[in-house]
């Protein structure tokens, strides 16, 4: 009886610290960041190594980078969920391969992407420090999610689709493009948008390979700064740089926040209508 | 009749040219994990066939400049913090779990799941600047500098949590309801039915979640590397400046030549294959559920 | 619809079966009802799931313009061997099909067979109504164009005739273009009936068309399907013996015997129901197994 209530209180307790712990985070952000965040602060560029002025080349940078991540790795990932839903059956040894090795890269650490990323884009293609480099080294880390939720989402499309439309003669290719796609279609973009998240949060893979330079881009071979990497670089090493890096990472975190909450709230629109269809 | 054959006959051979480019895509995506491991092998090479891997531990210190390349501060650093940032994470991960299953009211633990989701959205950079700004001056008061090993730990457990939280969530969602009814019908308390039949029959979901949230905390940089205090150095107490393997790679990189560089990948190599390891053992726990 | 009708002359049940058309047990003498020429054939048919057999040397002919009934209790094998006349059970992994099974003069089973079409030849409905989650209109239109057909006019005037064939063009022609999956259990089971039809199949296997279905609604579909008869070739599997035989020409009772389901009577329907030579047989129909 002791124990149960010991235990009771314990749990509450560990809920509230915490709930404490982040809205002190969240109130702190808030609190330091929106003072700074204007019009001016997102369409000026950065001056005093980012003491002042705005963000702008660096939201234009990170967009870029997380468009050439997503373009990459969008047609990869979803025709590798296709294959691995549609034309191989999840006990065969192909597939298992293939399984097996997404959830290895899901694991790699993101420095490590890093390091891979400055090897092999930067160096051995010749790509050098540039948007192009970071944006696919961000394209692997991004496909283990963006092709599990695809698959996920494949894989419970009903069965009787695929059977039905075999019985009438029609071609996988033509069953998956007119059925099972869209009946699929918000969990494959429900992946995707939680790839743009992945790739917009991260920093530590895209310092060696898209760079410091804070200029706006004028081609996809330029070096570009992302967000993320703009806090880091004024948190530590700008002295005084601390009031644009708490509007940054609002500004960040809060694009995060909707692309985050545009996945979910996908995925539950989504089971619902399963539900109701089933 | 239109319905033409030769259409037909085309059609299939679309589905096995399509299945021939799906399967070459496929096999992309599976062999960027190869050319990651041949890169990071490839660039290592320098150091690992010219001196033994004994080097990394006997050397006498971190001087790459003298070609030193001790990493035990590194690696004691590394897996210090990671096992303070699990200790603080996974108790209160498998609460918050508990808490929304069985404690919370469901619209608060509605509330609460989306905190945690939100919480899991946040970049590491922001975790690791919020611990420089407003956790490390605290630290700094019971002890400076501040920077140190208790707050990485602090940061880190804060940045793993959710984590925990959710695999710890989805684990005890998939309790069969009749279990739990089961043990009610015996007239269980709750916390009789939590340690006796919930936390057992989730029992694997719950390992596999800490061994991720492990691999995570390993392979964590930016906010590590923002609030430890990266001095290489064998930490005696909570309270000194450490240095990670990962946080070692980010500030060291930008300037490191020959052998150096190909030490900093040898780290990192050394970094995939413990996350490696982490996924195999939570493969094989997640197979032995399976089958138990 | 006239292109199947021409050379089948329409059941009477009081006609006499072909030669060689049974198993087990004699058969009542008298004149073919149907056409003697079998359309599918099937020759020592087995089915394997994995290690588990499922249907052992099974050996039956199917008649053209009739409705073939197989009964059973469940899990002998029935629907196996209705998928495998379409080589649905391609779709199965770890399943393996050995005889022979002619249709028409074509090896069904041959690697080189274009299966697609043998799909188009022989339609399928299946327990649970699947509308496809579109219009009612692209329901039907979507097989069709699949399988060639470009002229907007040419769809029209087939999805008009095949709604009109199973009832439903006074009902829905005011809504082609609303989701199918709005219309009643029924409308969906016919709409579906009508999207198999569209294709002009020579062969139309039903795995229990009807057990999903509410009563009327059931009653409507079974009318349909004897109405069928003799335009298609109709195999129907059903738990519902009535049903049988009310709308079949021929009867099959498949029992699951310690290695496989079984063929164990095949005849026609009112010999089958009415003088079964098979104890087995005599039990089902009386209601006293399965």
């Amino acid at each position: 009886m002791l124990k149960n209530r010991l235990a009771t209180v314990l749990i509450w307790l560990s809920a509230a610290l915490i709930c404490a712990v982040f809205v002190c985070l969240l109130a702190d952000m808030l609190r330091n960041g929106l003072p700074r965040l204007s019009w001016s602060f997102l369409s000026q560029a950065p001056s005093d190594a980012g003491r002042a002025g705005g963000i702008a080349p660096i939201i234009v940078s990170t967009g870029l980078i997380v468009l050439v991540a997503v373009s990459a790795a969008a047609p990869l990932s979803l025709a590798t969920a296709i294959l691995l839903s549609e034309f191989s059956s999840p006990n065969s040894r192909f597939c298992q391969v293939i399984e097996r090795s997404l959830e290895v890269l899901a694991g790699v650490p993101s420095i490590v992407f890093g390091l891979f990323g400055n090897a092999f884009f930067c160096i051995y293609l010749g790509l050098g420090f540039s948007i192009l480099s970071g944006g696919l080294t961000l394209a692997c880390m991004a496909l283990p999610i963006m092709i599990n939720t695809a698959t996920v989402g494949l894989r419970s499309a009903p069965d009787d689709y695929r059977l039905c439309a075999a019985a009438l003669g029609m071609s996988r290719g033509a069953a998956l493009l007119h059925l099972l796609l869209p009946a699929a279609a918000p969990a494959i973009i429900a992946g995707l948008m939680l790839g743009i998240a992945r790739a917009g949060a991260e920093t530590a893979a895209l310092i060696f390979t898209s760079g410091y330079v804070d200029r706006m881009p004028d081609t996809l071979m330029d070096s570009g700064r992302a967000l993320s990497v703009h806090i880091y670089d004024l948190a530590m090493n700008v002295a005084g740089g601390d009031a644009n890096a708490y509007a940054s990472a609002l500004v960040l975190v809060v694009l995060l926040l909707i692309i985050n909450s545009l996945a979910s709230s996908l995925t539950q629109h989504w089971l619902r209508n399963r539900i109701m269809t089933s | 009749m239109t319905l033409s054959k030769r259409n037909i006959l085309s059609l299939s051979l679309t589905d096995k040219r399509l299945a021939r480019l799906l399967g070459g895509c496929a096999l992309l995506a599976a062999l960027v994990v190869v050319l990651i491991l041949g890169f990071l092998l490839g660039e290592s090479w320098p150091v690992l066939h010219h001196a033994p891997l004994t080097h990394f531990f006997t050397d006498a210190s971190w001087h790459p400049t003298q070609h030193l390349y001790n990493v035990m501060p590194m690696l004691t650093a590394t897996l210090l913090s990671s096992l303070g940032a699990l200790l603080l994470a996974g108790p209160l991960g498998i609460a918050s779990g508990l808490f929304m299953h069985y404690y919370a009211p469901p619209r608060l633990a509605g509330v609460y799941r989306r905190l945690i989701e939100l919480l899991a959205g946040i970049p590491s950079v922001v975790y690791g600047f919020w611990g420089l700004v407003t956790l490390a001056p605290l630290v700094g008061r019971l002890h400076p500098p501040g920077v140190s090993l208790l707050t990485a730990i602090l940061v880190l457990a804060l940045m793993v949590l959710p984590t925990v939280a959710l695999i710890a969530d989805a684990a005890l969602a998939a309790i069969p309801a009749a279990y739990l009814r089961g043990a009610a019908a015996l007239g269980l308390s709750r916390w009789g039915m939590i340690a006796g039949v919930a936390l057992p029959a989730a029992r694997t979901g719950l390992v596999s979640g800490l061994l991720l949230a492990t691999g995570r905390a390993l392979g964590e940089t930016m906010a590590v590397l923002m609030v430890a205090g990266n001095a290489v150095q064998q930490p005696h107490s909570l309270f000194d400046s450490v240095r990670t393997l990962t946080a070692n790679i980010a500030l060291e990189m930008a300037y490191a030549m020959g052998d150096h560089r190909a030490a900093l990948f040898v780290s990192g190599l050394a970094l995939m294959l413990l996350v490696l390891i982490l996924v195999g053992m939570a493969d094989v726990f997640q197979r032995k559920a399976t089958y138990a | 619809m006239t292109t199947n009708t021409s050379n089948t002359s329409h059941c009477a049940d009081n006609g006499n079966p072909p030669e060689h058309a049974y198993t087990l047990g004699p058969l009542q003498v008298g004149p073919p009802c149907c056409d003697p020429e079998p359309l599918l054939r099937v020759d020592n048919l087995s089915l394997h799931y994995a290690d588990k057999i499922a249907l052992e040397n099974i050996s039956l002919a199917i008649y053209r313009g009739c409705i073939t009934a197989l009964i059973g209790p469940s899990g002998c094998g029935k629907t196996s061997f209705l998928s495998s006349l379409n080589r649905l059970t391609d779709m199965i992994p770890g399943c393996r099909v050995s005889g022979s099974i002619r249709f028409d003069g074509l090896d069904v089973r041959s690697p080189n067979l274009d299966v697609q079409h043998l799909r188009r030849d022989i339609g399928m409905i299946f327990q649970k109504p699947v509308p496809f989650p579109l219009s009612i209109r692209r329901n039907i239109e979507l097989p069709l164009r699949e399988h060639g057909m470009r002229s907007q006019a040419e769809i029209n005037d087939r999805l008009q005739e095949v709604l009109r064939d199973v009832g439903l063009w006074d009902e829905v022609r005011e809504r082609l273009e609303t989701p199918a999956q709005a219309l009643s259990g029924g409308q969906q089971q016919r709409l579906c009936i009508a999207r198999a039809l569209a294709l002009q199949p020579k062969v139309l296997l039903m795995d229990e068309p009807c057990s999903a279905l509410d009563p009327i609604a059931s009653a409507v579909v079974e009318d349909l399907i004897s109405r069928l008869q003799g335009r298609y070739t109709i195999v129907i599997v059903t738990h519902n013996l009535a049903q049988a035989r009310r709308i079949a020409n021929y009867a099959a009772l498949f029992w699951m015997q310690e290695r496989g389901g079984r063929l164990i009577e095949f005849g026609r329907c009112q010999q089958v129901f009415e003088a079964p030579a098979h104890r087995l047989t005599a039990a089902y129909v009386n209601g006293q197994r399965g």
